[in-house]
């Protein structure tokens, strides 16, 4: 084998023998082979609970049940230690930036999304882990870890099992907390504290 | 070379998981394996899983269930694109060569959100079978009429087979398809699918997880009454071209069988992973069971068959009557690929 990786193999720069006939063929340089498959998917058992909910303009979390830590969504269990989480907990709608950058490229298939954009991830208020969230209602260069958040929901009538109710986060003008106690910080100091790992 | 025991095994399968996730699935099989010897993930080794993207519709869909493991503090894991058997395969090899005295394994398959007819066509070439989109019942059919023909087996020999399935799976919980009242008459009854293949020949299409614990040497003993003693494991392959095989034989699990050192001594029982009628047959011939073997008292893979697990499945059962001293020497058997391509036995002894 060529320590060259420019270099082709033998068996593949080697002349291919053809029948008479096909001398002059023009050689066949890819194949189309279609492949589609589809897929129902099902939201499973905690998934379901929190969607359900949020179409209340609810937002629901589960509680680990070794130590009380709050995950959201909610994914029916506690990945730390693979432990069933199967109660809720109801959180409310406010909370703050976590972590979050600003994106000057368009995402493909949402052509209603401005950029640049914030992108967050959002700890609410009693949550001990953040998920994600668009910021909005404040110059992007203003955005910063910490910040106060409250969610901007569809009217109404729009809201359904989907992660799109809630169409972005907004300042609420309180306080900032402090970055060493924002987002994933405040969640290591509290694991370290416990003298668990986190 | 060390000695390792399955010392713990779960495992659970419905026809479609239709209210919950792989993890949800996985969360109570993972603890309920761990749990019966006293086991937390931080007594844990090594943990190795199999598990296919192609039925999850999701790249590295995996990484997803080791949510239902604990991975805090980080853990010393593997995964295979594979049957888990080839995931206890690997734990095996890691406890070989020592470091470490317990292993998980586990896998897990959820075909029922796509069509696992179709999926199956994927694992083929993509230039010349790939695009001609042959279902996997027509492929077996193909199989089933040359073995037919050629004398290699009979009609009535298949609907044997799948009464034998039928009517072990009545006493298995766990399979989703039985009956107790099923003759070779009822069978040869039934209208083909993909003729010559019946319904009763095609295994049923099922949801399920599986998880199973190793330890080696004392380890086992501490940890199980009975451990099922690992005495021989081995997994060979044929050519994945079909045109260049002979359909009516299986050579890499004659292989396996001898490498593993299934005809040793006698066996009480063997698990087969065969998703047809057709090639538990083959099975049965080049593994070398006898009149005294109990072949699939569970109703094996035909009487559900959950992609990804079913060798591992086979492998637990198996296990479980050493555990449950109805047995002495079993063999478990997983299978991968087209017609029986790859092969995979494990034969174990309780003490």
């Amino acid at each position: 084998m060529s320590a060259d990786p420019s270099i082709p193999p033998a068996a593949l720069s080697g002349e291919v023998s053809l029948p008479e006939k096909l001398a002059d063929v023009e050689p066949v340089r890819s194949v189309r082979t279609p492949i589609r498959l589809e897929y129902d998917f099902i939201p499973g058992s905690a998934s379901s609970g929190y969607l359900n909910a949020f179409a209340d303009r609810k937002i629901l979390g589960q509680q680990s049940p070794v130590d009380g830590a709050v995950f959201v969504p909610p994914r029916g269990v506690d990945p730390r230690h693979g432990a069933a989480t199967p109660d809720y907990v109801e959180l409310p709608d406010t909370g703050h930036v976590g972590g979050f950058c600003v994106t000057r490229l368009p995402i493909p298939g949402r052509d209603d999304l401005e950029i640049p954009y914030v992108s967050a991830w959002i700890h609410l208020d009693g949550a001990d882990i953040g998920f994600l969230g668009l910021v909005a209602g404040i110059d992007t260069s203003e955005v910063r870890m910490g910040m106060r958040v409250r969610a901007v929901w569809k009217p109404d009538d729009e809201l359904g099992c989907t992660a799109e109710n809630i169409l972005y986060w907004e300042p609420t003008g309180e306080p900032d907390i402090p970055v060493t106690a924002a987002g994933t910080n405040a969640w290591h100091a509290k694991q370290a504290a416990a003298g668990e790992p986190g | 070379m060390r000695d390792i025991a399955v010392v713990s095994v779960a495992q659970h399968q419905e026809k479609a998981l239709t209210h919950t996730t792989e993890v949800e699935l996985m969360v109570p099989i993972i603890n309920e394996a761990r749990g019966a010897v006293g086991l937390t993930q931080d007594d844990i080794g090594f943990t190795c899983s199999g598990s296919s993207d192609f039925l999850a519709g999701q790249a590295f869909s995996f990484v997803h269930t080791l949510d239902a493991v604990g991975a805090v503090p980080p853990i010393s894991e593997s995964h295979v694109e594979m049957d888990g058997a080839w995931a206890l395969y690997e734990a095996w090899v890691k406890l070989q060569i020592g470091g470490v005295d317990t292993a998980l394994v586990y896998s897990y398959g959820k075909s029922s959100p796509g069509s696992l007819r179709d999926v199956l066509s994927t694992q083929l070439d993509p230039y010349y079978l790939g695009p001609l989109w042959p279902d996997a019942f027509s492929m077996a059919a193909l199989q089933a009429r040359i073995m037919l023909e050629s004398g290699a087996v009979s009609e009535q020999r298949l609907a044997e087979i799948a009464v034998r399935s039928l009517n072990g799976a009545a006493g298995n919980p766990l399979a989703v398809r039985s009956s107790a009242e099923a003759t070779v008459e009822s069978v040869l009854a039934e209208a083909p699918i993909a003729d010559p293949l019946r319904p009763s020949d095609c295994a049923a299409s099922a949801d399920g997880g599986v998880a199973v614990v190793l330890a080696a040497g004392d380890r086992a003993r501490e940890l199980c009454e009975r451990p099922a003693w690992i005495k021989g494991i081995d997994h060979r392959i044929d050519p994945h071209q079909p045109g260049v095989r002979d359909l009516t034989r299986a050579p890499s699990a004659e292989m396996a069988a001898a490498q593993a050192g299934a005809s040793a001594d006698r066996l009480d029982a063997a698990e087969l992973a065969a998703p047809f009628t057709t090639q538990e047959h083959i099975l049965e011939l080049e593994l070398g069971l006898g009149n005294g073997t109990a072949v699939n008292t569970s109703g094996g893979a035909l009487a559900g068959h959950t992609m990804m697990a079913a060798g591992l499945m086979r492998i637990a059962d198996a296990a479980r009557q050493i555990h449950d001293e109805q047995a002495d020497r079993v063999l478990g058997h997983a299978a991968s690929g087209l017609y029986l391509q790859q092969n995979l036995v494990c034969v174990m002894e309780g003490e």
